[in-house]
This record gives structure tokens, sequence and C-alpha cells, in this order.
């Protein structure tokens, strides 16, 4: 292979050599500086003579950086490594059948990223070729219809941005504070902008009859896994969408086909989606029966409890990012709502008893991620930092000692509780739940 | 669709009667995609439905004739018995557990429907193969996890007849409305609760459950 005169050896060495010492030690500081990916919580060093230099000509500033399509298809810097979706490996028999989680502590929108989007799989993710996908609908309709992904492609298009949260997201935490950290008590929480179908223009072409009540939605994967949905729903704001955040869905998001159903439990937006038939009852399907029904302490459970209940958190501080030492923070948060948007979050730093309202940052979306911030003066003093949504219907997030009033400890699902999180004098960071 | 033979008028009629259904278009109107025929219905139309076994096709299967496929099939995983190899699925036990502190949800303690077994291990199972049975080698599994529950007794045959008719254990106990919201909290501001009586009743630190958050993926194998 031929040298390439832009990339000189000189340049190599300066990074490395003896003789390049003030390459060297920005070097270092950099390192130091991306432990923990635009750590929000990295001491500065204070005896370091290089903090009071003029700050140096850094290596990439003396030398020529990658061409244009050095990365075709473009990923994060090398030093984000740590920023990936993640399992709990004893949760679960199978990574086929699993969850992972994605990683608001590193997130710092509304929207998320599409490789970082959390995945649950109960057949593993087939990868499907878009050419030999279709997409049947049918059951008491006028029209049957059989759909290439071409023919969805020409239908009149749409794009929402909305969140999908299993309901199984905090279910860990039911019974007591398990998780130590935020991308394992919340990460099964993701939103994106969603560009497809509306149902109801696919429903108006095959022509619903009179008869039908409820649709069965059903996916192309190994576990063909199914739900019912009321028809009041699928003609409301349920998407066919194709797109995430303006390219095509990844596979382990349902490409190249999945319905998004706005603001209801994940279950119910079905990935890989093949096949939609319209009846006159609900189906009863094993994933809304044995799993995604919530058991009552009485022995009675609940079913079809699709909607996801306002439910806020505090991303900043927690216990993957501690705060640094006394001083002034912005105190960060995500809130959502499957009733639509959020009205207000109020945020307390003493454990519930006195709360203040912090402010909301435009784009406040209906069934979509909502951010908030706070500014705060921490004294170094011990902490309960916490956050609660109030959304549009007047709904108040409740505290987790309220939802085990009404529901016990053994619904595994909806817990959409408060979450407390213990500012330790040291700045480290723990969650609990308060009596 | 409308023949072009037919005379003006009536033709205005109905497209004066469509207008007037505030929006709502003509089953075809974009005409894109082919009309599904019965025999492309039948190829996918798997469901069945758990009340009443609507969707459940010919074919029968025994008890004994399960046992053997499932010995062959499934017992890997779930257990000879049912018991649930690891921590996959257990597929028997749990009767009377569902008020308990650590209740155990089965086929035979929680399941509403037994139709609904048919269909899921039609649709998903073996994990690794599905879709791979025949609707007879599926009824007997039916039959063989219902008996296993002592559902049914061991002479049972299970067809599209005899399945609806299983009585479940825990099949009056389900309510299929949500009774949510079912907290009602005031969003009080300012002294809601006496500091003195705000206690941390559990932490997760020190409990060693979560995996770390940095770094490789772990596998949380014993150090
Ligand atoms: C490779 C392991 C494996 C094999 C083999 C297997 N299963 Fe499963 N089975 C699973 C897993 C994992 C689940 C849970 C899947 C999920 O929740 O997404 C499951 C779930 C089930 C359930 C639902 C349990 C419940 O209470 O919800 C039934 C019933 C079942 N399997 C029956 C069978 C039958 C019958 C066979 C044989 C034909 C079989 N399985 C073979 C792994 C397996």
């Amino acid at each position: 292979m031929r040298p390439d005169p832009l990339r000189s050896k000189a340049v190599l060495s300066d990074l490395a050599g003896p003789d390049a010492p003030v390459a060297r030690r920005s070097f270092l500081r950099l390192g130091a500086a991306l432990t923990g990916s635009l750590a929000l919580g990295s001491k500065p060093a204070m005896a370091d003579p290089a903090q009071e230099s003029p700050p140096a000509d850094a290596p990439w500033s003396q030398s020529i950086g990658a061409g244009v399509v050095d990365r075709p298809y473009g990923r994060p810097a090398d030093t984000e490594a740590s920023v990936i979706r993640r399992n709990v490996p004893w949760l679960t028999a199978s990574a086929e059948s699993s969850v992972s989680f994605s990683p608001l502590q590193d997130l710092h929108g509304i929207i998320t990223p599409n490789g970082l989007f959390f995945e649950r799989h109960h057949a593993g993710r087939p990868d499907i070729d878009p050419a030999q996908h279709k997409l049947m609908i049918h059951g008491l309709v006028e029209r049957p219809l059989l759909l290439t992904m071409k023919d969805i492609l020409r239908f009149p298009s749409i794009s929402r941005i909305h969140f999908i949260e299993c309901p199984a997201n905090g279910g860990m935490n039911w019974r007591a504070a398990q998780m130590n950290s935020l991308q394992f008590s919340h990460g099964m929480v993701s939103c994106a902008e969603w560009t497809g179908v509306r149902l109801s223009t696919l429903l108006e072409e095959v022509g619903v009859k009179k008869e039908a009540k409820w649709a069965m939605v059903e996916g192309a994967d190994g576990a063909h896994m199914n739900r019912s949905l009321p028809l009041d729903k699928c003609l409301d704001d349920c998407l066919v969408v194709y797109a995430q955040n303006g390219e095509a869905l990844r596979p382990e998001q349902g490409y190249p086909l999945r319905l998004v159903v706005p603001g209801w439990e994940g279950n119910v937006n079905i990935k890989w989606l093949r096949r939609i038939k319209l009846g006159d009852k609900p189906w009863h399907s094993r994933e809304e029966t044995s799993k995604y029904t919530d058991l009552m302490p009485d022995g009675t459970s609940r079913g079809f409890t699709w909607l996801i209940d306002a439910k806020s958190v505090v991303t900043f501080p927690c216990p993957e990012k501690p705060l640094d030492g006394p001083g002034l923070y912005e105190i960060r948060g995500l809130a959502w709502t499957g009733n639509g948007k959020v009205r207000r979050v109020d945020v307390s730093m003493d454990g519930g008893v006195n709360w203040q309202t912090a402010r909301l940052h435009e784009p406040v979306l209906s069934k979509a991620l909502t951010k908030f911030t706070l500014p705060w003066r921490w004294d170094g003093r011990p902490a309960l930092v916490a956050s609660r949504v109030i959304d549009e219907a007047g709904y108040v997030q409740p505290t987790i000692a309220e939802l085990r009033k009404q529901r016990g400890s053994n619904s595994v699902y909806h817990n959409n509780s408060i979450q407390t999180w213990q500012v330790k004098s040291d700045g480290s960071v723990f969650n609990v739940q308060l009596a | 669709m409308y023949s072009s033979r037919k005379i003006c008028l009536p033709l205005v009629a109905i497209l004066l009667a469509a207008a007037s259904l505030a929006g709502a278009a003509e089953p075809g109107s974009f005409g894109y995609g082919r009309v599904a025929s019965p025999a492309q219905i039948a190829g996918w139309d798997i469901d069945v439905r758990g009340e009443d076994g609507a969707g459940l096709p010919p074919g029968k299967g025994t008890v004994d004739r399960g046992a053997d496929v499932y010995a062959e099939q499934c017992a890997a995983c779930h257990g000879t018995f049912g018991e649930g190899e690891g921590r996959f699925p257990k597929l028997v036990g749990g009767v009377g557990s569902l008020r308990d502190e650590r209740p155990e949800l089965t086929v035979g303690s929680y399941w509403p429907f037994a139709p609904t077994l048919w269909d899921y291990i039609n649709r998903a199972m073996p994990m690794a193969a599905p879709h791979t049975l025949s609707a007879d080698d599926v009824y007997a599994l039916t039959a063989y996890i219902l008996s296993l529950n002592d559902l049914v007794p061991h002479d049972f045959v299970a067809d599209r007849n005899s399945l609806p008719k299983v009585k479940m254990r825990n099949r009056d106990n389900f309510i299929w409305t949500d009774p949510r919201p079912d907290t009602i909290a005031k969003p009080c501001m300012n002294a809601c609760v006496n500091a003195a009586d705000v206690r941390i009743s559990s932490t997760a630190e020190g409990r060693d459950l979560t995996p770390r958050t940095t770094g490789p993926l772990d596998t949380m194998q014993p150090k």
C-alpha cells in the first residue's frame, strides 16, 4: 500500500513522541475529560499546570482528518462507546425473548437515537426482506387486501413524534428499590419521529363492516406476536409506520413495518407487522392473558390495561451521573403521558416535603417525551431528589406507596411511580423508595 | 368498479351520497395492492379466539401423543413435567398462589382460556422452530399440558369442540375494563409531609443486582 501523503508519520509520532510534551499533555487531559462520556461530573484537576497555560493546539488541529465517506453510514465518536443499550442477564432465560434498556443517563433530548431505542423481542429480531414482506388486512372488511411495501409507501404519509414504553419499565422496582441505575430502572422508554400511513386510511381503503369492533394485529416474527385492539383506537391515532427518525425502521424496531399505538403500552405496538384482522370480539391472546395483565392483591387481575399513565424521572443527577461537589447544577429530566400532553412537572429536593415547578422545554407534544429542567444550588448536604408530573387530564403521578395501596406489589406492569434519588454528601446517587 | 355503461344520473347520485358521508372514503378509492383471495387469507389466518375457540382448525390429539411430542420438542426448556428448566417458564403449578407474596402464574393457575394455549403453541413454540408442528400435534400438546395441570382427565381428546369447554381455574377472575386512574393525588407544593417522617424504606445500594453501565456489556458472571 502506498503511504498516504496526507497522513504523515510526523503527525502520528507527535502524538506519542517524547518531543511533543504539549500534545501529549492535552491528549491526557482529553482522556480524563471523556472517561464519563461528556461527563457532567468529572473533577477538574486542581493543581494541573496545564490548566494555567494557554490551551494547546491539539493533535487533531495539526493534522488532517478522515475524508467524507470514511464512514459512509456515520457512527458516534469512539469515546462514546459506553453509551449503548444494555440488558440484565439474570432477568430472562434467553436473549431472544428479552429486553434491553436505553441509556437515558447519556441522552440529552426528547428523541432517542435509532441505535439506542430500547428493544423487546419475543422470538429474537427477524431480518426481513422488504421485497417479500406483505401486510394483509382482512376479517370483517368489505375488501380484504394484501399490500406490499411499495403499495404502503404510496398512501398519504404522516409523521408524528411519540414515545413507546414497555409497561414493565420499572417492574423490577415494584417490590423494592432494586436497580441502582437510571438505565435499568427507566430505560424501557424511548421516543422517535415515526413516518407512515394512518391506520384509519388503510381501514377506509378495505372498508370496515358494521359488526367490526376489534382488530387483531400480528407480527411476522417467529412468535407471530399478536394483540387485540379496540377499533376506536385504531381509527383514532394509530399509525402503520416504515420510518423512524427519518430513516427506514431499524430491524430491532420492526423493519420494514410496525404499528405505533400512541400512548399505549409498548407490547401492542406490533413490530414486523404482517396482518390486521377485524372482528367483533377481542382474541384474548397469550400476550393479553398470561402476560400484560395486572395481578391484584385480592387475586383478581386487570386485563386490557393499555394506557401508559403519566410518569417522569430526573435524568440528572442519577446513579450513573453523580454530583461533583457543591455548587449550581441544572436538574434535568423527562416526563410523558399516554393521556396527551404533559402540563406541569414539579421537583423536590427533600423527599416530597416541598416542591418547585420545573421549566418545560418546547416542543411539548402529545404522547411524546417532554424535557424539563430546574436550576439547583446544591449545598453539599444529603438530598432526596424526585420529580412529579401532572398531565393535561389532571392526572398526578403517584408515589410508590400510593400505587401499592391500590395494587399491592405483584402486578409487574405499569409502575409509573415517582422516582426518588438519594444524593449523599459525597455527591453519589442511589435509587431509594420512601415509606 | 362503477360500470361506465350505467347512465349518468345514478352515478351522480352515488357520488353525492358518498360526499355526504362526511369524508368517509369509499373502499378501494386508492386502489393500491391486491384484493386478498380466500386461499391467500387461509395461508395466514392462524388466530384462535380464547373465549370461544373461534378459528380452531380440524384435527385432534390425545394426552399420550402429547407426552411423546412434548418429551422430544419441549421438555429441554420447560422440564419433563412442565416444571421449567432454569429460568424457562413453568407450565404447571402455582394453583392457589395468586394471593401469595410470590404468586406463580402458569397455565394451571392463571390462564383464563384453554384455546389460547393451542393458539400460543401453534403461533410461537417450540421456540427455536416455531410453526413446524401439525395441527394434530398442537392439539396433543395442548391436551398433555392441560392434563399435567389436572384440568382434563387422562383420556381427554383435544379438538375444536372440546377445548373451548375446558373450565380454566382462573377464568372468572379477570376484569377486562381498565379501572384506572386508581390513585388520586393532589399536587401539594409546600410542607406536604412532615420532614421528620421522610424515611427511606428501601435502597438499591449494595444489592449487587445492577449490571454495570460503562464499558462493555456486563455478563454478570461471578467475579
Ligand atoms: C428453547 C427453549 C424452548 C423450547 C424448546 C420450548 N419453549 Fe415454550 N417457551 C420458551 C420461552 C423462553 C417462553 C417465554 C416466551 C416469551 O415470554 O416471550 C416459552 C413460553 C411457553 C408457553 C407460555 C407460558 C406462559 O405461562 O405464558 C407455553 C405454553 C410453551 N412455551 C409451550 C411450549 C411447548 C408446547 C413446547 C414444545 C413444542 C415449547 N414450549 C418448547 C422456551 C421454549
